[in-house]
């Protein structure tokens, strides 16, 4: 939108001049797809019609590239998957039933592309779109989590964008009051220039609490509330989610929202007042596509139509245009349909947060979404044509030649580590590296701590929080991917993102009930890319039918390339867990000396993709390591029952670093040692024993008079146990046989490199 | 025994502190900024966040809601007032405590479990602790850097006015590791860190913060 119309553009103008030139390319539409509104229509449309359809029929809003693999999630779906589904996908956000007459929503959206043009104000938003999206379910939100991705640690960038996306979330979610719980902080040099910037959010209500969005009841009026429609974000969505970034291209960060988390606070309690009084008959916020998508949605979920006096929309830049209004990504607002009786009890409440609350529409017969300026008609669509009957591409997807190649060179190969002193090294090197370093620099940004029931958070497994009070109830979310297995094997490595997930929340204790994915890609216009995203979400939906847990909703980013570069395909998955009771969950420090040390499951020689040939070797390639989702249904099984049952004194889940990894992690919480004898893992290969990532495993520690009942469980449930040592008080970590280490020098390493990089 | 705890616009540990309220034994009492009544409580929190976004300073907003005017009289007359983080703020905002709260020495907003040590005992708020008693409870903050001209500071030490300090690495610059102060009659708390964050082992710290509203209950008993 670089020039005004001159003139307010009319249907009734349209009719009159059919063949006026129209910047539909500049808006980021094809020509077949311009041609297929102007059918709809049965005319040319006018410019506040071509806004809307734009953003709409965007990638970011249709997915119209991902779509027809989307289908995968709700087809495969079981009716024991079903059954907690209150809400599936297609709404704001999925709800499902976690007992006890409560319900719980949560969503993870991706923000990638404004965080690189703007990181601070990015994120932030990314933050406040996310908690938006739970709080039009009729939720509270109570909790948020952030996985993010980066270029490499000493690149110039991402000495850019990791501080301000950083603040950003922090700067958003502190203000908002919601605890930050957990999420990921990941560096690849294919993130370099493409960010990732995710964002989780939780919600809980009663289930009679549930609100939808849709617009029925013919005379209801539409109130608009919340921040005032400003220039900002204009264009978004068809500008920055649906382009590479080009080195040379103009600046584009006026397109980039700005966000006032302040406002979204009131907006969050003015909200659930609204909701308690029954005062909302629908309910729609506004994010990407702003009123294009809040209108188009609301009219084509109801049951009739809408007309929208545009004019009345409260405005912060009283020269915006029509269109632009009709664009604008201002954040901090939401539209609500409400009976006419109704109208005057809400504005009051809106009055009491100091909301500003303004009716701008009203629910009709008609089918149409009316759009009038000054009384002058500039819209008149059937609403489901620019909701939902965006395009639908079938993207040509290849897999690629140098797929091959690629898992042949296997980093099982590479020079390993031949004596007890190089293996010590490598533990110190690897703790210190990056993906595996102490990230309290990034976490002690964010309050884990309001609302004050926050069971566990980052570092932990997964982050517990509270839900009542009387019984204990809890919810258990942990958001995992490695990119890396999946670029190795795209369909194995959603189900790793899937398992990894899925055993973090089981590990603290959490029975895993539903799956939101967040699925980060190039450009589908490489048929690599497609394929890519093809097997990764077929990998995905089988996944979850295996582990018996529905995907309730989630987001595609796609276009994170620079030139032909592609990141790593990451297809970040969150699992939620029901906890029956947040007393009996289990930490991942060891809390004493003298506890057994049990490892769990099969570790095999396992070393592509790894964190070790990342870090040594710079080395990505073989295939990733071996899924069996019945091995990790097993292994949860038998976490959400010795956890439960009081069994599990410590429990930590195995994944990047491995068994060494995990070991560090667990003995430097509470500065408890550990002794351990490798000679029953892995057939005695005490680098295999600590550096594969072999899945489907955990390391628990109990105390030794449970050890025995511990061992008929693990029998019980099928999962293979091997006693690797014990706890000591001196904090040293000893692997018998190869080398020690005291935990002071392992925590100097460990937490030395962010402070040291960022200041 | 009836504690209030003030909202106003963009209030985040008001719930936290009416839960501290209620597992320390006393009724919390929810009051609107918007309204010239403390309905008759026994004491005041006003509790942490960021009241109107922290704009224009922190706090210097909210000290002119209509329920200040009622706080600050009451103050005046020995109602017990605490001020947690965004309510120290305020306090200092409302001259009923001296000195400024400003953004941290290292420009980022911490969160992380603090030591403390107790070094006034006799507040109204800190009865319940051993004067030079250590506690860990929670600090969050992005604007907690306590400052205050040299004089001030002398006053504040001389006069025992200190109620707490941080232990270790000063977390956030605060002028000689000042965590909170009062007032002259010991009835008026501001404390950056938390305590209402460390009231249950099971989310925080431990429970070394419920010692502030423990006190209270027994000063208004009295």
């Amino acid at each position: 939108m670089t020039q005004a119309p001159i003139a307010l553009d009319t249907v009734a103008r349209a009719a009159a001049d059919p063949d006026r030139e129209q910047p539909w390319a500049d808006l980021g539409l094809k020509d077949d797809e311009y041609a297929r509104i102007r059918e709809i229509l049965g005319r040319r449309p006018t410019s506040a019609e071509l806004a809307m359809y734009s953003v709409m029929w965007s990638e970011h809003c249709s997915y119209k590239s991902s779509k027809v693999h989307l289908k995968q999630f709700g087809e495969s779906m079981t009716d024991q998957m079903r059954e907690p589904l209150m809400v599936g996908m297609g709404e704001n956000a999925g709800v499902v039933d976690v007992g006890q007459g409560y319900a719980v929503t949560f969503k993870i959206e991706s923000h990638n592309h404004p965080s690189y043009v703007e990181p601070y104000q990015g994120a932030a938003t990314g933050i406040g779109g996310i908690v938006r999206d739970i709080l039009a379910m009729g939720a509270r939100p109570v909790a948020v989590m952030d996985p993010l991705r980066f270029g490499p640690l000493d690149a110039e960038d991402t000495h850019r964008v990791l501080p301000g996306i950083v603040a950003g979330v922090g700067g958003y979610g502190n203000c908002l009051g919601l605890p930050n719980i957990g999420g990921e902080a990941v560096f690849d040099e294919t993130y370099l220039g493409n960010p990732l910037v995710n964002a989780l959010c939780v919600g809980v209500m009663r289930h009679e609490e549930l609100h939808l969005a849709n617009a029925s009841g013919l005379g209801n009026q539409v109130i608009l509330y919340g921040a005032r429609t400003g220039g900002d974000g204009i264009g978004g969505v068809s500008v920055l989610a649906s382009e590479t970034f080009d080195a040379d291209g103009p600046a584009k960060r006026p397109a980039v929202q700005v966000g006032d988390p302040f406002m979204e606070k009131l907006l969050i309690e003015c909200t659930l007042e609204l909701f308690a009084e029954g005062l909302v008959a629908g309910i729609q916020d506004l994010g990407g596509a702003g009123l294009s998508c809040a209108t188009s949605e609301l009219a084509s979920a109801g049951d009739g139509g809408m007309h929208v006096w545009l004019d009345r929309v409260p405005l912060r830049d009283s020269s915006l245009a029509p269109e632009e209004i009709l664009m604008s990504e201002s954040q901090e607002r939401m539209m609500a349909v409400v009976e006419p009786a109704k109208v005057a009890r809400f504005l009051q409440i809106c009055a009491k947060w100091d909301v500003e609350a303004t009716v701008v529409g009203e629910v009709t017969d008609t089918d149409r979404l009316v759009i009038t300026w000054h009384d002058e008609v500039i819209g008149d669509v059937p609403p489901r044509s620019v909701a939902h009957d965006g395009p639908t591409y079938h993207r040509p997807y290849a897999r690629p030649d140098w797929q091959d190649p690629l898992q042949a060179d296997r980093a099982e190969d590479l020079p390993r580590p031949t004596s007890g002193a190089d293996l010590r090294a490598t533990l110190l090197r690897l703790v210190a590296s990056p993906n595996l370093c102490d990230k309290s620099w990034i976490t002690d940004q964010y309050d884990r701590y309001v609302r004050s029931n926050t069971v566990l958070a980052q570092p932990e497994n997964a982050g517990i929080v509270r839900i009542d009070e009387e019984t204990g109830l809890g919810v258990a979310v942990s958001t995992d991917c490695n990119g890396r297995f999946a670029k190795l094997d795209p369909y194995a490595g959603a189900q790793l993102a899937l398992a990894e997930a899925h055993r973090n929340v089981a590990a603290t204790g959490g029975r895993p009930l539903a799956v939101s994915d967040c699925l980060n890609f190039g450009s589908p216009e490489d048929p690599a890319v497609m394929w890519q995203f093809a097997e990764a979400t077929r990998g995905l939906a089988d996944g979850c039918v295996e582990l018996g847990i529905p995907v309730t909703g989630g987001n595609v980013s796609l276009y994170n390339q620079t030139g032909e570069t592609a990141i790593l395909p990451t297809p970040v998955v969150a699992v939620l867990g029901v906890v029956d009771d947040v007393a009996r969950r289990t930490p991942s420090g060891f809390p004493a000396p003298g506890l057994e040390l049990l490892l769990l499951g099969a570790t095999r020689e396992e070393l592509s993709g790894s964190e070790w040939a990342h870090v040594v070797h710079g080395h990505l390639g073989g295939l990733p390591p071996r899924v069996d989702l019945a091995a990790e249904r097993a292994l949860a099984a038998f976490l959400v029952e010795g956890g439960g049952s009081g069994l599990l004194a410590a429990a930590h889940d195995l994944s990047d670093g491995g068994l060494a990894q995990a070991l560090v992690e667990s003995a430097l919480r509470h500065d408890v040692g550990v002794e351990v004898d490798l000679a029953d893992v892995a057939g005695g290969d005490a680098f295999v024993a600590l550096f594969a990532e072999s899945a489907a495993r955990a390391v628990v520690a109990v105390r030794p008079d449970e050890a025995d009942a511990v061992r008929d469980l693990a029998a019980r449930h099928g999962v293979p146990l091997t006693r690797i040592g014990a706890t000591v008080a001196d904090p040293v970590l000893t692997v018998e046989g190869e080398f020690s280490a005291p935990l002071s020098e392992i925590r100097d390493a460990w937490s030395a490199t962010l402070p040291a990089a960022l200041g | 025994m009836r504690i209030g705890v003030v909202t106003f616009p963009g209030s985040l540990d008001d719930v936290d502190a009416a839960r501290a309220v209620r597992l320390a034994g006393g009724e919390p009492v929810a009051l609107w900024h918007g309204d010239h009544d403390l309905q008759g409580v026994d004491a005041v929190v006003l509790p942490g966040g960021f009241s109107y976004g922290d704009y224009l300073r922190c706090g210097a907003i909210s000290r002119f809601s209509p329920v200040m005017t009622e706080v600050v009289a009451g103050a005046e007359r020995g109602l017990p007032v605490l001020g947690i983080c965004n309510g120290f703020q305020i306090l200092c905002e409302s001259h009923l405590l001296p000195g400024a709260l400003i953004r941290n020495n290292h420009r980022r907003f911490v969160c992380r479990d603090q030591r403390l040590r107790i070094e006034n005992a006799s507040t109204a708020w800190t009865s319940d602790y051993e004067e030079g008693q250590e506690v860990t409870i929670v600090l969050k903050n992005g604007e907690g850097s306590f400052v205050a001209d040299a004089d001030t500071l002398d006053r504040l030490e001389g006069e025992g006015r200190v109620v707490a300090r941080y232990l270790g690495e000063d977390p956030n610059g605060s002028l000689r590791a000042i965590a909170g102060i009062t007032n002259e009659a010991g009835n008026v708390v501001g404390l950056m860190p938390h305590p209402e964050h460390a009231v249950e082992d099971l989310c925080g710290p431990g429970t070394d913060g419920l010692g502030f509203f423990t006190s209270v209950l027994q000063r208004v008993l009295v």
